[in-house]
């Protein structure tokens, strides 16, 4: 087989990307409270002892709220940004189209924390759900751009134009030719903004207020030792949640790509 | 050739506003905010305004940050390591996975390696850095699981608690971030280039080092400045990973904030960190630029 | 050059309808970049014309400001006597079918073709039948449960018109419609078109490089350089009487010679280099004569040789065979004629009995100064 030491190296990087994942269903069905070999035998306690918790389901509802608002936020941004994007260039274009993609090469702490001392201190406003969300929209919204611009680069112009020739106005024509061309890459784009903002801990930890998100509700747990388990069975839920996402993503901007007849060869990025 | 209008222009720029003006007002405004904020002073719970720069003076001239003492480094060198390791190890790890998947993965497979790799970066990074500490540490996976093969008979304690544990788990974290942007650019390359060089007499492994190589380089570009520069506001592993002896810069802005309540000082070492990694990366950058050029 | 169908249509009359399109001094500018410069020009009800240039000459731009996608930036418009200026495209009664054709992928044929209908008041029922009976008119009758994005480039084309038609409008745009087909689609599409043309009877715009195409399907053709006509008249003027050098080297193949006019009493006398002396008649120098140096222009197929054995009373030229391209119905020799720089093309029909000539074979050149075009300096 043509280049098997490649093939090789790629198989050893896969274990290695995903060993650590996989520990997660081992010790949350194990029933030690110690996470360490040998293992005790299977039991489901720790996720009843999670669907006991009220502080959990409280955390997750929060975390969920935010992820559906930010999702919501991100992808609108994205679509406005996107379509400018695949439009006639205008003086300035690179550079603000550009601006809206820097929190790609900043760190998080630096967005959390120039955030934090707007609103606290500069507007002198508490921190809330809200302040989450906007926060978590600044960070997926190049994710939702980079995924965008793929469905609108698709796209023939001249079909706008076409149905504007056959007598709709502008936004007709966006609405009932380019909108449901689209529409796989902004599934697409909700739901990974969606799981970004439900996986993010920087940004939750500086700018939540009463109501923790499930992140640093876990990081809460982190510091006690019997919790510990409880975490493994947490993180099987979530990393389960996030696949499970993740594939319907991928499944729609592969359908996406098909319906306008081109064949993909990378990922959304 | 398709002509359009300077209407369609304005209309692109009008769309482009939402977006922006987001951007500008939660992210830009922000950014100046900390800078200004980082020139006045707190004195327990009162922010003084007068501007000062006396945060800056702390930053620049204590031990603690910049230039260490006789037993322990200053902080920022130490991020600096940690981040540059963590940069090299990604791309020396994500370079033969790109390269894998550009040149011998059969093209309708491509995009599910891709998808296969990018799996792990969404699942819950809070969790995922708890895993390594489960994994390396003194009762942990790899231990328990040594001394229940036989092979060892003392747990390891060099696994955890030291910077080469934050780097491994950091590099686990990033390493797709490295993969993409080097297949990017590996898939940019047109392959007849590839065919003529060996045509032209070269051998394969030549090939790669004068024509793949340097082709493949605006992608590494890319990979190490979206390492490098979040890598240095990581917070989260270096806590997790180093306990209670360790503290990285992140650690320290971030203790700044949320602990000790001095947010102007935090912010000027958020700033001092930033332009820091800010000035090696423009230095990174413009070596590639003339190493690049130097080669043709 | 292969045999390109002619159409038995090209002997009707031409038709002469009332105006429809009229463009006065329009202007384009893209920022700098000066894409249309003073088109004026008239097109009548129920033509077939033809925007003929090469790429950049600016005839996709003008078919993009008639259909409102782009706003003139001086000059007027009209269209059915109605002035187009601030007239956005959905209000206009014009239709297009564009140069990537623009079939909705989502939707299926039937959807693609009613999709204009969707602002109409009529019934169901009634859209129905008209999307039938349009899908009728381009040869897909059946094809309306189809899905879009599965149907060949000509059927694609073919739901464009249809698509288009049903709108009935006064006037169709086509954007280079045939290139993107193979040859031997382009070739049926053509005779589809002008016949789709005689049954709708509506006026068609067509915007092509290729002339052959323009020739066979046109009743009037404006040749397009730069942002300005060139020249704009029927086919065959065109190939026969063009106005310029440009013009005549665009459309088809022409030699060009050096020549000397002189105006001698209303007659106009030409001294072409290496043929000799001749008098034409003034509709061979289509932009006027004007004594002095000058070029004048000679179709290939309008020189012959002289084979062996063969005798003529026609005018001849010496001079030696330069090169022989054999293509089975016809063969071309480039000759280089005594006195003449330029070797001069020459297209024969092989008939029986001739030989194909060699290179460096000495012949002579048969002319007739009837086929001559005085073209300006």
């Amino acid at each position: 087989m043509k280049g098997w030491p490649f093939r090789v190296y790629a198989v050893l990087l896969l274990a290695f990307l995903y060993g650590p994942i996989l520990l997660l269903p081992i010790f949350a069905f194990n029933d030690g409270a110690i996470i360490a070999f040998p293992l005790s035998g299977f039991s489901t306690r720790w996720f009843e002892a999670l669907w006991e918790t009220d502080a959990l389901w409280q955390a997750a509802r929060n975390s969920l709220l935010i992820a559906a608002f930010t999702a919501v936020l991100a992808t609108l941004l994205g679509v406005f940004a996107a379509r400018s994007g695949s439009m006639a260039g205008f003086r300035g274009k690179g550079l603000m189209l550009g601006f809206v993609m820097l929190p790609l090469v900043l760190p998080e702490i630096v967005i959390a924390v120039a955030l934090l001392v707007v609103i606290r201190q500069a507007l002198g406003l508490d921190l809330a759900n809200w302040t989450v969300v906007l926060a978590h929209t600044v960070i997926t919204v190049p994710f939702s751009i980079a995924i965008l611009n793929g469905a609108f680069a698709s796209l023939d112009p001249s079909l706008e134009e076409a149905a504007m020739d056959l007598g709709e106005s502008r936004w007709g024509a966006f609405r009932l030719v380019t909108l449901p061309l689209v529409a796989p890459g902004i599934v697409s784009s909700l739901l990974i903004s969606f799981i970004i903002s439900l996986d993010d801990f920087v940004i939750a930890q500086f700018l939540t207020g009463a109501n923790p998100t499930l992140p640093v509700y876990i990081y809460g747990l982190t510091r006690f030792v019997d919790a510990l388990p409880l975490i493994m069975a947490m993180g099987t839920i979530l990393v389960t949640l996030s696949i499970t996402l993740l594939v319907i993503a991928e499944w729609f901007r592969r359908r996406g790509l098909a319906r306008a007849g081109v064949a993909s060869t990378g990922g959304f990025l | 050739m398709r002509l359009r209008g300077q209407s369609e222009g304005a209309r692109a720029a009008v769309l482009a506003l939402p977006p922006f003006l987001y951007a500008v007002l939660l992210l830009a405004v922000p950014l100046v905010a900390i800078v200004a904020i980082s020139f006045m002073t707190q004195d327990g719970l009162v922010i003084d305004p007068t501007p000062s720069l006396a945060n800056y003076r702390e930053a620049l001239t204590s031990p603690i940050y910049i230039w260490g003492n006789a037993t322990r480094w200053g902080t920022l060198p130490v991020s600096l390591y940690v981040a540059a390791m963590v940069t090299l190890v990604t791309v020396v790890l994500a370079f033969p996975m790109a390269y894998f998947i550009s040149f011998y993965v059969a093209p309708s497979r491509k995009s599910l390696w891709l998808f296969l790799i990018t799996i792990p970066f969404w699942t819950s990074y809070l969790v995922r850095i708890f895993l390594w500490k489960v994994v390396l540490g003194f009762n942990g996976v790899i231990n328990t699981a040594l001394m229940g093969l036989g092979l060892i008979r003392e747990p390891l304690e060099a696994l955890l608690y030291n910077l080469s544990s934050v780097i491994v788990a950091l590099s686990h974290s990033y390493v797709v971030f490295a993969i993409l942007p080097i297949y990017v650019a590996l898939e940019k390359i047109d392959r007849s280039l590839l065919e003529a060089s060996q045509d032209l007499g070269e051998t394969a492994f030549a090939t790669f080092l004068r024509v793949t190589l340097p082709l493949a380089m605006p992608g590494v570009v890319g990979a190490v400045l979206i390492i490098f520069i979040p890598v240095i506001g990581d917070y989260v592993t270096p806590e997790l990973m180093l306990g209670a002896g360790g503290r990285l810069m992140s650690n320290l802005i971030q203790a700044q904030f949320l602990g000790l309540n001095n947010w102007p000082l935090g912010s000027a070492l958020a700033i001092v960190t930033m332009i820091v990694v800010g000035v090696i990366a423009l230095l990174f950058l413009l070596l590639m630029r003339r190493w690049l050029r130097a080669r043709g | 050059m292969t045999a390109t169908p002619r159409v038995a249509a090209r002997a009707a009359p031409p038709r002469a309808g009332a105006p429809l399109i009229e463009l006065s001094g329009i202007e384009k500018w893209f920022g700098d970049y000066h894409a249309l410069r003073g088109i004026d020009l008239t097109i009548r009800q129920g033509e077939f014309f033809s925007l003929l240039g090469p790429s950049g000459c600016g005839k996709t731009t003008l078919l993009r400001t008639i259909a409102g996608f782009e706003a003139v930036s001086k000059g007027r418009m009209l269209i059915d006597g109605k002035d187009m200026a601030g007239v956005p495209a959905n209000e206009r009664p014009t239709n297009m079918v564009f140069q990537s054709y623009a079939i909705f992928p989502h939707l299926t044929v039937a959807e693609n073709v009613g999709f204009g209908l969707r602002r109409e008041a009529s019934s169901r029922e009634e859209k129905a039948r008209r999307v039938d009976d349009a899908l009728a008119m381009v040869g897909l009758g059946g094809y309306g449960g189809r899905a879009a994005h599965a149907l060949s480039g000509g059927q694609r084309q073919r739901v464009a018109l249809a698509r288009a038609l049903i709108l009935r409008p006064k006037v169709l745009l086509l954007d280079e419609p045939l290139s993107a087909l193979d040859k031997k689609m382009r070739e049926t599409m053509q005779i589809e078109l002008i016949r789709l043309q005689r049954t709708v009877g509506i006026t068609f715009i067509l915007v092509t490089h290729d002339q052959e195409e323009a020739l066979v399907m046109s009743d009037r053709i404006a040749v397009m350089f730069e942002g300005s006509i060139g020249q704009m008249d029927d086919p065959e003027t065109l190939y026969r009487r063009p106005k310029s050098r440009k013009v005549a080297e665009f459309i088809g193949k022409m030699n060009f010679i050096p020549a000397e006019v002189t105006l001698a009493g209303g007659r106009i006398e030409v001294d072409v280099q290496g043929l000799g002396r001749g008098l034409v008649e003034p509709d061979q120098a289509p932009a006027g004569a004007v004594a002095g140096r000058t070029v004048v222009g000679i179709r290939p197929e309008t020189l012959g040789i002289l084979f062996p054995g063969e005798t003529t009373d026609r005018r001849l030229a010496p001079g030696v065979v330069d090169e022989v391209v054999y293509y089975g119905d016809m063969t071309y020799y480039d000759v280089r004629v005594d006195g003449i720089e330029a070797p001069l093309t020459i297209s024969n029909k092989n008939f029986i009995g001739e030989p194909v000539l060699d290179v460096g074979t000495r012949t002579q050149v048969i002319w007739d100064e009837r086929s001559l075009v005085v073209l300006p300096a």
